[in-house]
């Protein structure tokens, strides 16, 4: 049919739905065309735009194979109480068939707090696992063999530390860091206009991160040493667009500090990753994934030059939805996982944490954990999804929405750069303010009922409450604390006294790597506490940009 | 008289997640109420002299990471302790209904979970504050 | 409890409750005021002004901090404007100033503009006098500006600071307008932005066409990075410099007593129009009056003439 025909045809087609809906309105809140056509990307070149997985511009996928070759890494987040405790979820975790450790952190340890600091109270062991000193590092990998283990921590203003102390447990174990494998999110960004986690300003921030770039590059060769997040800026309300947008803006930020810093851009670029949230709408996240490949691939190949095809892989690690998974009738959680799952695979993840179904009660008990990852290997071993690569390219709907994220996407970078940047947009509050008029939208619509939560503002129903939630013992803040006071009566305190003096004085020379330095101070079992509170003692604390 | 029902939205404790108490902040903000919003990781003592010399009517806090039952109180008490005897303390989060018992029993007025509207806080608040 | 002399008493409790009195209009309002307005006078008063985003409240908290430094306690009154359509406001200067909570020495109090201009200004003023008598030696006025009403909250305050900051596109000549008048002191925050030097040379030819060549104080310039710490104790010293040369000019009480006029020429107009008015309308003869004017059988002036005779005879 020649376009002219087409359009004819869907002038007819319009005309008839336009009629019938006047009896029958249609939905709110659902794209604007009702149905797409070849219309709809007849600019789309296949071979520029689309081409084949593996190849520039990637939108199909990073590796010729995909899944294919194998499937993605099945990585469940987890980590709670203390370091006994958590080794005994990971060790449960490898044996039922997860293919990759990832940590979860408590909030203390995040902002670089020891257990017993007063501000801590409360917060030990909640969110994740208590980690205060190299003791406890060794307790948490007890058994777990990091040569073959690939690890990814959920840490980022002290992320040095908390790879530092990854590199002298594998040293014990007999294992180089030439031969660990794994990530930490080390993304300060994200935390300023997201997740609130921060402790330094933004420069002292970047100069660690590129520090980190260095180090790793030449010592930790296979380490992802940053895992730029969408996934935070999502789950604080953002659109998709948005998402990627404010995503690729930080990936270009770090990308800029790395090569200010002295750095070859290929030399760093191979080991970038991301970090995408699979949110409920399943055909618009996998445009998502499709048009961030797209788009970084673009960047790092025109913007900053790569040679190094691996610089211009957007890989990327997922987590589902947290904040779409709601507090009634639980059990519907675990559909919206499955959902969610499908969409990630569908989009071409490197890899998946998916969330389980008390996720909005509490922290997860070990069997929704267990269906949550078995709800992976359905999608991989019996839906078909995973048996084609990029099975949805070619669909109009797909082309066409991929199309428009990666418009939307390139607007915002545009508008972020006529701010001067990521940093920048964050320090005047830009990207902030335009999460928070998505969220505070999202919640009026689902206030109004134009977006519906079944379970929630639709289909409610009376409900029993949950029993069997997972509860972290008061008492183990307490416990965290006298092992700390134990082993800070064990350790050569000399030793420590002068690692820290010497980290000092590195701070304070810009020109100064401060992974050796930090690398030295926790073998002595310097505490994260004192190793952060060195670096806040050079550095300061960052005050944060709030507008609301 | 030009009476303004004043409101201190606080995050007590060290998680980062905001959301709920911006959007919180800004349906309250539309419903007519004087907002004082004070950021991340306030402690409780903060919390409790922001709400004395702000003169609060309210204090709604929100708390993601399993610190309530130890935070929560704590702002009851010192808010007692300054003399301030008529504010309204709610408090919103992911929190267990098995714990809401205890939290009242500790002198929080309310406890809203995930899932709640913004209209049912501003109407809880109208019809309680004093 | 009496609440004026529990402030003089040094309860916070109670100072935070007296401006609540104060800003809701309360009955008790007034004989606050009148308790606590022979304990006023003594603090040094510093209005902080300029457009949004050019970092006041962290100035502010800077300040602050240094006064602390030397020993002085400091008062804060923020205000921030309220939503014309809900009427509510979020307050969030506070969040600047977190550090500054918990010291006994200092106490800050948000308010929203709530409406009513002329009265805010009045609020504000009543809420400085307040802090003043609670024994505050420092008391800083912040607020978004600049505009009409920002100017009248200002002048309550012995030494007006205007913060500007480089990089709000054509910022200057929106600057222009109303604000060269009323700052003492300048200050260009953020001053590592790019356009920074740029600014001081506009402002200063500025402040120099304006005529200030001939006044006895021509305003000066600081380069500040608030939230560094970098140039706050050379702008707190001007500061104090002007606050010096007010009182060492006879400035000072020539200011004061101006503002002294102007308080009490609004209180009298206040209370004069609150009387006459609910006189004539509480015999409905207001309402009559309206129609006769409006019916062109009488005109305002006469009205008002006769009203005045009848009334203060």
């Amino acid at each position: 049919m020649s376009n002219e025909n087409l359009k004819a045809k869907l002038a007819e087609f319009d005309a008839k739905v336009e009629k019938a809906t006047a009896k029958f309105p249609e939905r709110k809140n659902v794209p604007a065309k009702r149905i797409y056509t070849p219309l709809d990307i007849e600019n789309t070149e296949y071979e520029s735009e689309i081409g084949f997985p593996g190849s520039y511009p990637f939108t199909r996928g990073v590796q010729p194979t995909m899944y294919r070759g194998r499937f993605w890494t099945m990585r469940m987040y987890a980590g709670f109480s203390t370091a006994e405790e958590s080794n005994k979820r990971y060790r449960y975790l490898i044996e039922s068939g997860a293919t990759g450790l990832s940590c979860a952190f408590d909030l203390p340890t995040q902002i670089g707090y020891d257990s017993d600091d007063d501000i801590s109270t409360g917060e030990v062991g909640k969110v994740g696992v208590a980690i205060d000193s190299l003791a406890d590092m060794e307790v948490l990998f007890d058994k777990i063999d990091l040569g073959k283990v690939s690890t990814s921590m959920t840490i980022n203003a002290p992320a040095s530390v908390l790879l530092a102390m990854y590199i002298a447990v594998a040293e014990k174990q007999g294992v180089s860091a030439d031969q660990l494998k794994g990530t930490i999110q080390n993304d300060i960004l994200k935390e300023y206009a997201a997740r609130g986690t921060y402790i330094f300003p933004p420069k002292p921030s970047m100069r660690l991160i590129t520090n980190i770039f260095e180090f790793c590059s030449k010592n930790v060769p296979n380490w992802n040493t940053i895992s730029i997040s969408g996934y935070h800026i999502r789950e604080a309300g953002s659109t998709a667009s948005q998402e990627i947008a404010f995503t690729i803006a930080d990936g270009i930020a770090y990308a800029e500090a790395a090569i200010k810093a002295g750095l070859d851009v290929d030399a760093f670029a191979g080991r970038l990753s991301f970090f995408w949230n699979a949110h409920n709408n399943v055909l618009e996240e996998v445009a998502k994934f499709r048009a961030s490949r797209r788009v970084w691939a673009k960047v790092m190949k025109e913007r900053f030059g790569a040679k190094n095809p691996k610089s211009w892989m957007l890989r990327v690690h997922t987590q589902t939805a947290g904040s779409m998974l709601t507090a009634q009738q639980p059990n519907n959680n675990i559909v919206r996982v499955a959902l969610q799952t499908a969409a990630a695979v569908m989009g071409g993840t490197q890899s998946l944490h998916t969330n389980s179904k008390d996720e909005a009660l509490a922290l997860p008990t070990e069997e929704s954990v267990m269906i949550a990852l078995r709800t992976q290997q359905i999608v991989a071993y019996e839906s078909g999804l995973a048996d084609v690569i990029d099975p949805l390219a070619g669909s109009y709907y797909v082309e066409a929405l991929t199309n428009k994220i990666e418009k939307e996407a390139w607007e915002y970078i545009k508008k972020i750069d006529e701010v001067g940047g990521a940093v920048a947009a964050i320090e005047k509050g830009y990207i902030q303010k335009e999460i928070q008029d998505s969220a505070y939208q999202w919640q009026m619509d689902v206030e109004s009922g134009a977006k519906v939560i079944v379970g929630v503002n639709k289909f409610q129903m009376e409900e029993k409450p949950v029993e069997g939630l997972l509860r972290v013992d008061a008492a183990v803040g307490e416990g965290q604390k006298q092992k700390l006071i134990a082993m800070k009566a064990k350790r050569d305190n000399v030793a420590v006294k002068a690692s820290l003096d010497s980290l000092e004085k590195a701070c304070q020379d810009e020109q100064e790597n401060l992974m050796p330095y930090i690398l030295t101070a926790v073998k002595t079992y310097a505490t994260l506490g004192e190793i952060c509170g060195v670096m806040r003692k050079v550095f300061g604390e960052y005050e944060a940009h709030v507008s609301l | 008289m030009e009476k303004r029902v004043r409101v201190l939205v606080a995050k007590p404790g060290l998680d980062g997640h905001d959301r709920g108490a911006k959007v919180v902040a800004r349906a309250l903000r539309d419903a007519g109420f004087e907002v004082i919003y004070t950021g991340l990781r306030q402690t409780p003592e903060q919390i409790a002299e922001a709400a004395l010399q702000e003169d609060v009517n309210v204090i709604a806090m929100s708390i993601l990471s399993g610190a309530h039952p130890h935070l929560f109180p704590k702002v009851v008490n010192l808010v007692k302790e300054k003399g301030m005897d008529d504010v309204l303390i709610i408090g919103g989060g992911v929190i267990p209904d098995s714990d809401i018992p205890a939290l009242k029993a500790a002198g929080l007025a309310e406890v809203f979970t995930p899932g709640t509207t913004t209209s049912a806080i501003v109407e809880f608040i109208k019809a309680n504050v004093k | 409890m009496d609440i004026a002399k529990e402030v003089l008493n040094g309860s916070r409790l109670a100072l935070s409750r007296a401006i609540t009195a104060v800003e809701n209009e309360h009955d008790d309002a007034v004989d606050i005021m009148k308790k606590l307005y022979p304990h006023t006078g003594r603090a040094f008063v510093l209005g902080i002004t300029g457009p949004p985003g050019a970092g006041k409240s962290t100035l502010t908290d800077k300040l602050a901090k240094e006064f602390r430094n030397r020993g002085k306690t400091v008062g804060i009154v923020a205000v921030d404007p309220t939503s014309p359509f809900s009427g509510g406001a979020i307050l969030g200067d506070r969040i600047r100033m977190n550090e500054l909570t918990l010291d006994e020495g200092v106490f800050i109090r948000s308010m929203g503009t709530r409406g009513s201009l002329g009265g805010l200004s009045r609020k504000t003023a009543e809420a400085v006098k307040i802090m003043d008598a609670f024994g505050k030696d420092v008391i800083f006025i912040e607020t978004v500006g600049v505009g009409q009403s920002e100017v009248d909250i200002v002048s309550a305050a012995d030494t007006t600071l205007v913060v500007l900051v480089p990089g709000l596109g054509d910022d200057i000549q929106a600057i222009k307008a109303g604000i060269l008048e009323i700052g003492d002191v300048f200050a260009i925050n953020k001053a590592d932005r790019e356009g920074a030097d740029k600014l001081n040379i506009e402002l200063n030819m500025m402040l120099d066409l304006d005529g200030n060549m001939n006044k006895q104080w021509r305003p000066p310039i600081k380069q500040t990075i608030a939230h560094q710490n970098e140039g706050v104790i050379e702008l707190l010293e001007t500061l104090e410099e002007h606050y010096e040369q007010l009182k060492s000019t006879g400035q000072l009480t020539t200011r004061r007593t101006e503002r002294t006029k102007n308080e009490l020429l609004n209180i009298l107009k206040n209370e004069i129009g609150n009387y006459v008015l609910g006189k004539i309308t509480e015999s409905g003869q207001f309402d009559k009056l309206v129609k006769d004017v409006e019916g062109r059988m009488d005109d305002p002036y006469s009205v008002v003439n006769n009203i005045i005779k009848d009334m203060l005879k």
